[in-house]
């Protein structure tokens, strides 16, 4: 693996004056690839190549000072509620009395797909993120990650209420 | 038929070129290559389609893993030296120089302030074996999460003022940590001491669906 390849001159043409043998310069760079290579591996091993990826989210100033008349009010009929339960589920009412909740998951076909229907049927459509104490962070991602995917424009992140619980009993 | 004399070739190739490409994926690799940080604990970050990129600098970071442990982070050496400077001072713990050296090199940690000089004593191992780490308090009793976040957002605005500051705190949570938990956390960035209202949850990008009409 490892021999020097040292071409030997043939050539005696000089009749007189004994000439130096001329040594060849080349390397065997075996090694040294090796070297390289393994170098690479390891650093292609250790490297952290992609940067994670982050969700920048705003939430609204908690003031104290802001009375209950000053906030803005978010009409009935703009507002959808979106519970996220244990289990990776969902349940969806629009307004504040809405007679038939529905009960879905985070699938394309699930929450997705909702929100894709009512974000074209209601204008400025407001959705409430309410995620129950049983839920996971991921479902909440999840939940915010359709806002941006579905382009809902006006969403927040409220806690959930016993009013809410109220409604989607029935879909226990 | 004479008999054809086929040249022996010499099976020695030139390892120049290969060399070459070798010492230059070297290279590229070197200068892009950011060391994996040994962070007590791993999560499994949630997916979005988000595509911002984290900034390199003076973020910090709270990691929440999956038991419900809550871990504090910061970036930069110099940055957590100042910020371990402050906690000493306004908690009434002293820091050896040698404590603080390892301070500055530790990425991320999970544990009350007034176990931190012993923390900082063990070795390396002892510190990331699972367990000993048990997080750090965010109880509304007693929520040492604030007092860390309150002194890095002073050593962040003291590094660069034109900074906006308020961009530079991430949540890194477990997918699967409970939602109460991340909502402490989440209220705590939102005390009124601190006024972060605006911050960064980590997450894996996952390819956005087809856009739908």
């Amino acid at each position: 693996m490892a021999e020097m390849v040292v071409k030997e001159s043939k050539g005696k043409k000089g009749k007189g004056g004994k000439k130096a043998k001329k040594m060849s310069t080349r390397v065997d760079l075996t090694p040294m690839v090796d070297l390289g290579f393994l170098l690479v591996t390891f650093f292609m091993l250790t490297t952290t190549f992609s940067k994670p990826q982050t969700m920048e989210i705003n939430m609204p100033i908690k003031d104290d000072t802001v009375k209950e008349e000053e906030k803005q009010a978010v009409k009935a009929t703009h507002a959808m509620s979106i519970i996220a339960d244990e289990n990776n589920l969902v349940y969806v009412y629009m307004g504040i009395d809405d007679p038939n909740p529905i009960k879905t998951d985070y699938s394309a076909n699930g929450i997705r797909k909702i929100l894709y229907e009512k974000v074209r049927e209601v204008d400025n459509l407001t959705v409430l993120i309410k995620p129950t104490d049983k839920s996971t962070y991921k479902n909440v991602v999840d939940l915010l990650d359709e806002m941006n995917i579905t382009k809902v424009k006006r969403y927040a992140l409220v806690p959930v209420e016993p009013h809410d619980m109220d409604i989607i009993k029935k879909l226990l | 038929m004479p008999k054809v004399k086929i040249p022996r070739k010499s099976t020695l190739v030139d390892m120049t070129a290969m060399c070459d490409v070798a010492f230059l994926l070297l290279t590229f690799f070197m200068l892009t290559t950011q060391f994996k940080s040994d962070d007590p604990v791993v999560v499994s970050l949630p997916s979005s389609i988000s595509e911002i990129k984290m900034p390199d600098v003076n973020i910090v970071t709270v990691t929440i893993d999956k038991s419900g442990k809550v871990f504090f982070g910061m970036e930069g050496k110099y940055n957590r030296e100042k910020l371990i400077d402050k906690i000493a001072e306004n908690k009434n713990i002293t820091i050896t120089p040698e404590q603080k050296r390892i301070f500055s090199l530790l990425s991320s940690f999970g544990v009350p302030i007034s176990k931190l000089p012993e923390f900082l004593d063990l070795s390396q191992e002892e510190r990331n074996k699972p367990g000993y780490q048990t997080g750090i308090p965010v109880d509304s009793t007693n929520n040492e999460l604030k007092e860390w976040l309150k002194f890095a957002k002073i050593v962040v605005y003291e590094t660069d003022r034109s900074l906006y500051v308020s961009q530079l705190f991430a949540i890194k949570g477990d997918g699967s940590a409970a939602y109460p938990l991340v909502k402490k956390v989440m209220n705590t960035f939102q005390d009124k001491t601190l006024q972060i209202n605006k911050f960064r949850l980590v997450t894996n990008l996952e390819a956005a669906p087809p856009v739908q009409k």
